[in-house]
């Protein structure tokens, strides 16, 4: 940028324009590109079938599992809420498909049809509760969270009579949507899962919208300051049902990506503490937890960084036990990083 | 109030016709009465400064005009009009613009996206942010108003005080405010971030944007006002031109004149061992 002055007053000395380097630094996601790399490294030295490349498409496949609900989440954050809800909402979703088509004996694709209106309702009730109570998005969606948690086993033991769903995978329509849900490839021979391609495109176009549309400029200023947002016209509360109804949307993904990769059954239980994996995988991303800064591209490194270290433990034949753990301990790395950023952001 | 009436006969008589006149306006909440016969007068290209103590009214007449509040009693026009704001959109719509004290930035956020907040200009089938436009325009006005800011990509947090309140203000001017209010913008902050500010009221009068700017600073009011206006409990205590007043008058008039003579003698009164002449103080401590 150059620095037109023409008023002799107006410049100060003391500012000067940044350095590209600086300007780089000054990203969300590159804490979490810095421990991405530093862990690939780490995991290749240390985990000999990390580099064989045949494996890649597994890490992947680890990485999108979280990385698709990453990105509402990402999204979410930087918008200034999150959502406890997310990781059952996903069980929510492909039971409702799953059970829907089997004691209706109708055609798969209505099911999944069914389980993405109630989806993007769960996620717009969030939302309105949350701007018509005024209440914060932890207790909101913590309710949700029991509500569906409760409701995914309860009702699945009415209908099947166990605590899994039906299965569905003889019935019509299972075929065409596993080969759009979870299916696979070989891609130079490496088997590469179609929910990674899905989570690449989703990714980029999350980011696309947050860093370069209208909407995405709403975000972080919903997220940033929201009195200041609504003074200069911004629609406050669409912009943050909006963003809920976006987790809806993505719950229901990969509820039926759960759905069709398991042969048609979902486990009623399943779900339960992923939406703390979603949330760390933003935070590690460089989202700050009080929102109007962040990134979607972060939210997936951060996912990345997930599936690394799970498989990266797993191929180096420790014990799993400590995975945990480290994801923990990346979690507070990543906030304090993001904090130090925060207050150098604010510093006057 | 001799002086209130002299001017109102002058504002009806002058060529440059009032873009926001108040005539006689009053306001009450229930039983009180936080604003009584105001009349007050908003010029193309003049700077109207609005004092008073905490509790004068100037809040309420600054919400009156910003179309928060609506007024109880009197006149208000805008462009000739008499008119009743339902809300600030419509106070907005007619060209008024107002820069609050907490200035609704967003302190994340870069300056070029605080700029264009809710005003985003889009490019392209996908409506894509023209992002390089709005870069150019944003520092073309900032530049115009004599505010250089390096890198429009620094998030406004980083900026100082002063500078935050002008960028709130070139926003104000550049998506067609023709009335700026100005709610203290000197208020929290130091010397030269507010002689900065001030430079950049009188860039605004001089772009023909009539500047209603509310202070309780006599000092910043007379570097700049074409006219003054003193509010006390709720009615104009004061309504002069620049020609007919000095600062020393002014700063008594907003100190409160005589009621202040008549403070320090009561303060005399209670503890004369303590609040004591000052020349005394002097010689006592040397």
């Amino acid at each position: 940028m150059a620095s037109t002055i023409t008023s002799p007053a107006a410049a100060d000395d003391r500012v000067s324009a940044r350095s590209i380097g600086a300007r780089l630094l000054s990203r969300p996601e590159i804490g979490s590109l810095v421990g991405a790399a530093v862990i690939l490294v780490f995991f290749v030295i240390a985990a000999p079938p990390f580099r064989d490349i045949n494996n890649t498409g597994t890490i992947l496949y680890q990485a999108a599992l979280i990385g698709v609900m990453a990105v509402p989440v990402s999204l979410l954050m930087v918008g200034g809420e999150f959502d406890l809800s997310a990781g059952v909402a996903v069980t929510t979703s492909g039971l409702t498909a799953g059970l829907f088509a089997y004691q209706f004996s109708v055609n798969v694709w209505l099911g999944v049809i069914v389980a993405l209106a109630l989806s993007l309702a769960i996620g717009a009730f969030n939302g309105w509760l949350l701007m018509r109570t005024g209440l914060p998005s932890f207790l909101v969606t913590l309710g949700t969270f029991f509500i569906l948690q409760g409701l995914n086993i309860a009702v699945t033991r009415l209908a099947s009579g166990a605590v899994a769903s039906n299965s569905i995978s003889d019935m019509d329509g299972f075929g065409a949507a596993k080969a759009i849900f979870a299916s696979e490839f070989k891609l130079g021979g490496v088997t590469i899962k179609i929910v990674v391609v899905w989570w690449i495109v989703f990714v980029a176009i999350a980011a696309w919208v947050l860093l370069k549309t209208q909407i995405g400029n709403w975000i972080f200023a919903a997220g940033g300051d929201a009195a200041a947002a609504r003074a200069v016209g911004v629609p406050v509360k669409k912009v943050k049902i909006g963003l809920f109804i976006t987790v809806g949307f993505f719950a229901w993904f990969t509820g039926m990506q759960l759905l069709f990769v398991q042969n048609g059954v979902v486990q009623s239980g399943e779900g339960v503490g992923k939406e703390f994996l979603y949330i760390i995988a933003a935070v590690v991303g460089g989202c700050l937890l009080t929102g109007g800064y962040g990134s979607v591209v972060g939210g997936a490194v951060g996912a990345l960084i997930f599936g690394m270290v799970q498989l990266g433990v797993v191929y180096a034949g420790w014990n799993p036990d400590w995975f945990k753990a480290f994801l923990g301990a990346m979690l507070l790395l990543a906030t304090i990083v993001n904090l130090v950023v925060k207050n150098r952001a604010e510093a006057r | 109030m001799t002086t209130t009436e002299s001017f109102a006969d002058e504002a009806s008589t002058s060529p440059n016709t009032p873009i926001v006149l108040l005539e006689d306006v009053g306001k009450s909440y229930g039983n009180i009465q936080a604003l009584r016969g105001v009349s007050l007068s908003v010029r193309q290209g003049e700077i109207t400064c609005v004092l008073g103590d905490n509790g004068a009214g100037k809040s309420t007449l600054i919400k009156i005009i910003a179309g928060l509040h609506d007024y109880t009693s009197g006149r208000m026009s805008v462009n000739g009009e008499e008119r009743h704001f339902g809300s600030p959109r419509e106070s907005l719509d007619s060209g008024i613009a107002t820069v609050y004290q907490d200035l609704a930035l967003a302190p994340l956020m870069s300056v070029w996206r605080n700029f264009f907040l809710g005003n985003e200009l889009t490019k392209g089938p996908f409506r894509q942010l023209d992002a390089a436009k709005m870069k150019r325009i944003a520092q073309d006005e900032l530049t115009k108003m004599g505010i250089s800011i390096p890198d429009l990509e620094q998030p406004v947090g980083k900026l100082s005080g002063g500078q935050r309140q002008c960028v709130a203000i070139a926003r104000a001017i550049h998506f067609g405010a023709k009335v700026l209010i100005l709610d203290e913008p000197t208020a929290a902050l130091g010397v030269n971030q507010s002689g900065v500010v001030l430079k950049y009221v009188v860039k605004a009068r001089d772009a023909g944007i009539g500047v209603i700017f509310i202070t309780h600073n006599p000092h910043h009011a007379y570097l700049v006002g074409n006219h003054f206006v003193v509010l006390k409990l709720g009615r104009v205590a004061l309504d002069t031109h620049r020609a007919d007043i000095t600062l020393e008058q002014l700063t008594t008039e907003m100190a409160g004149g005589s009621e202040l003579e008549a403070l320090s003698h009561e303060l005399r009164e209670i503890n004369p061992e303590v609040v004591v002449d000052d020349g005394q103080k002097r010689q006592e401590g040397t």
